[in-house]
């Protein structure tokens, strides 16, 4: 990041040189409902593992857009996908598909993993 | 008289191919069975098992019963096939070693018109009968060539809407299979103009042929050459195509009454379930993608077809992740083959590189409440966001004095079908391990969820040692010993049998019988193993909400066929579906007896 000689709490600067945006572009291709997200947070109010956990997909999904990639994978791993989230949404996004293809983004693997030669295999 | 000739050639080499192919196939698939399925096979296999296991190869292998009771024409033509084909074989054999007391080659049995040329055999009594069974035979299998020539152009008389798309091996297979047929009619009929042998089909074809000028013996060995290359080809292409279910069948059928299951790895006994699909179609039609949707290229059979056959295995995945997981197609298959098992697999296989990260650290926040003497109730993630249900189980236990441990009442993890489900195998086990520690921690007595998903979950992938009720089966089993009272009114209702407890457990009489003690329950078109997914099922993450509700639509268009006054149904998810349309009142079975409690 350039250095302009102000100084910004971490936690509130905005890393854009970390940005893939490329992860964003995939993600809003494999979850196309993503696009109506509002941000309301109702998928957050009624997250079963928000209960006991710090979980909150909707800094979750904020980190993702703005770069904030570190513990995101840890994070995911606490969704149990029971789905209440997505039959809250008053928006209809797909809230199980985009946790579980962000995973995947993450990790690296495609949507699709396939074996160029053995196709894939089981 | 000689017992040999050059065409015999293809036909032995055929059967030589398909033996040494089959034998190695099986060998392999067998020594691929996991620890638990040779266990099994061990504790059992020298018990009077195969007895129902050789009553239903004979019903399903060669009568196909299962067919038959969706569809005489399409039962009829299947088993005019195989039992048919079965008969020639057996019937010619018997045939044979009587024309042949003093032994006889293989293949006389399979051409014996064309060594046993006398026009009226004396060698053997019955010989004329012999004759004229063998040709009532062969027209009994042509009479189902037929229909599958007829079904092929028009599916709809034989119940089929749609019919599988088939690979190009399956093509050829289908092809050989049905020249043998015809071809073995006409060589016989030839024979016959010349030599004046056979019965009454036969001796009359023949006879026809003879007076257009056919009695030639280069067109005789020309066709029984040709019946023979049949005969060879579709054996030497049956183990690589859909016809290795024929025998393939016979073996899953032994293995599954000998008490063997799948498990979430693919093994041996995966390898026979793949080969038993005889990929007839029938599971393309019930299922709500293709119904609603018009997606067809996703349905059991091509899940199979795709894991089998190497060149199509890259679309495995894509496949197996668009599911609803309602288990219509299992209720359909007339193999019984465990396709969401199977698709449960291919995305256990995929999930792997993002599954298990470890990070279980939250599960400690979770402590279990001590129940002696009491049972434990579940209401289930989604019960939360109908809290009519779990407001109404807790009116139920206190109507009857039932101490209860509420144990998702405030916050709790999930029960991890939704994970397995998805194909997060570790994660899944991290949290039933969590549960099950939870339940038997309580020491409660017995526990009830309100969830059909739970419900399933908890009696199948857990391993619990108390008896576990879905609250429909508990509400029955009160109202049956008396200590439920509930008055009945005149509400007229139609009942949603959710997809995890009617198909996945078979949880159909129960809620049935609750139904009848407190409501009029009005029967609907499409209900217990058809019943329609309600499309709200966590099993496919691919589907949007348009997409969803279309299926739903389908589903509440069943239910309201009758004008019923309320639409009941047993699951948090269904109802939440149904609420949505805004027709008319949606409740749960629990709020319908809650209501009608008359206990003191």
């Amino acid at each position: 990041m350039k250095d302009f000689g102000f100084t910004i709490s971490k936690g509130r600067s905005l890393d854009l040189d970390n940005l893939q945006q490329d992860r964003v572009d995939k993600l809003l291709e494999l979850v196309p409902s993503y696009k109506l997200c509002i941000g309301c947070g109702g998928c957050t109010a009624s997250c079963s593992a928000a209960g006991f956990t710090d979980f909150n997909i909707r800094r979750i999904h904020t980190s993702f857009l703005r770069a904030r990639y570190d513990d995101l994978d840890k994070q995911l791993q606490k969704c149990m996908l029971c789905g209440k989230c997505t039959l809250v949404c008053p928006r209809g996004v797909n809230t199980r598909a985009l946790i579980i293809n962000m995973r995947r983004i993450l990790a690296g693997v495609d949507s699709v993993t396939v074996n160029e030669e053995k196709g894939v295999v089981l | 008289m000689s017992k040999f000739s050059i065409f015999i050639i293809p036909f032995c080499i055929g059967v030589l191919f398909l033996l040494v192919i089959s034998v190695w196939k099986y060998w392999r698939w067998i020594k691929g069975f996991d620890k638990l399925q040779r266990a099994i096979i061990r504790k059992n296999i020298f018990t009077w098992r195969f007895l129902p296991a050789i009553w239903e190869a004979f019903r399903e292998g060669l009568l196909h019963w299962r067919i038959t009771k969706k569809n005489l024409l399409l039962g009829y033509m299947h088993r005019s096939l195989a039992f048919g084909w079965f008969l020639l074989i057996v019937v010619g054999a018997v045939q044979a070693s009587l024309g042949y007391p003093d032994g006889h080659p293989l293949w006389i049995a399979i051409f014996y018109n064309y060594f046993e040329i006398e026009a009226s055999p004396v060698d053997f009594r019955h010989a004329v009968f012999f004759a004229n069974l063998m040709d009532g035979l062969l027209l009994y299998v042509l009479s189902g060539l037929f229909l599958a020539m007829f079904k092929k152009v028009w599916s709809r008389p034989l119940g089929m809407k749609r019919t599988t798309r088939h690979t190009l091996t399956d093509r050829v297979a289908k092809l050989s299979l049905w020249c043998i047929f015809p071809f073995r009619l006409l060589s016989e009929a030839v024979t016959s103009a010349i030599h004046g042998n056979g019965g009454f089909l036969v001796k009359w074809l023949g006879g026809v042929f003879e007076s257009i000028g056919l009695a030639d013996p280069a067109l005789e060995y020309t066709c029984w050459m040709l019946y023979s290359i049949a005969l060879g080809t579709f054996f030497c292409i049956m183990p690589f195509s859909r016809y290795m279910h024929i025998f393939t069948e016979v073996f899953l059928i032994y293995f599954r009454q000998l008490g063997v299951h799948d498990s979430d790895k693919k093994t041996g006994y995966t390898m026979f379930e793949l080969s038993a699909c005889s990929r007839c179609g029938i599971c393309i039609d019930g299922c709500p993608l293709n119904r609603q949707l018009a997606i067809t290229n996703v349905q059991g059979v091509y899940m199979l077809q795709s894991i089998r056959n190497l060149e199509l295995q890259r679309n495995a995945e894509p496949i197996a992740e668009n599911c609803l997981m309602c288990d219509r197609c299992v209720a359909d298959c007339p193999v019984n083959l465990d396709l969401s098992i199977i698709r449960r697999q291919v995305r256990i296989k995929n999930k792997v590189a993002i599954d298990n990260k470890g990070g279980y650290e939250y599960l400690r926040n979770i402590h279990p409440f001590n129940s002696i003497g009491r049972v434990a109730y579940f209401g289930g993630c989604m019960s939360h966001l109908t809290p009519g249900i779990t407001r109404s189980m807790e009116a139920i236990f206190n109507a009857v004095g039932q101490k209860y441990w509420f144990m998702d009442k405030d916050e709790t993890i999930c029960c991890g079908r939704p994970l397995l489900q998805q194909g997060f195998e570790h994660q899944a086990f991290e949290l039933r391990r969590k549960n099950t520690e939870m339940i038997v921690n309580s020491k409660a007595t017995m526990l009830i969820t309100s969830c059909p998903i739970c419900y399933q979950s908890f009696k199948k992938e857990y391993k619990l040692s108390i008896p576990v009720m879905h609250h429909t089966e508990y509400i029955n089993m009160l109202i049956s010993n008396g200590q439920l009272k509930l008055r009945k009114d005149d509400r007229k209702v139609t009942y949603h049998d959710p997809c995890e407890l009617g198909r996945g457990c078979g949880i159909y009489d129960e809620p049935r019988n609750v139904l009848s003690a407190t409501t009029t329950l009005l029967k609907t078109k499409e209900e217990r193993e058809k019943s329609l997914c309600c499309g709200f099922n966590l099993g496919n993450p691919l589907l949007d909400i348009e997409q969803q509700t279309k299926i739903r639509d389908a589903a509440r268009d069943n239910l309201l066929a009758p004008n019923p006054d309320t639409i009941v149904t047993a699951c948090p998810m269904c109802k939440k579906a149904f609420t949505r349309a805004e027709d008319i009142p949606v409740k749960d079975i629990a709020e319908i007896v809650a209501g009608n409690i008359i206990n003191p």
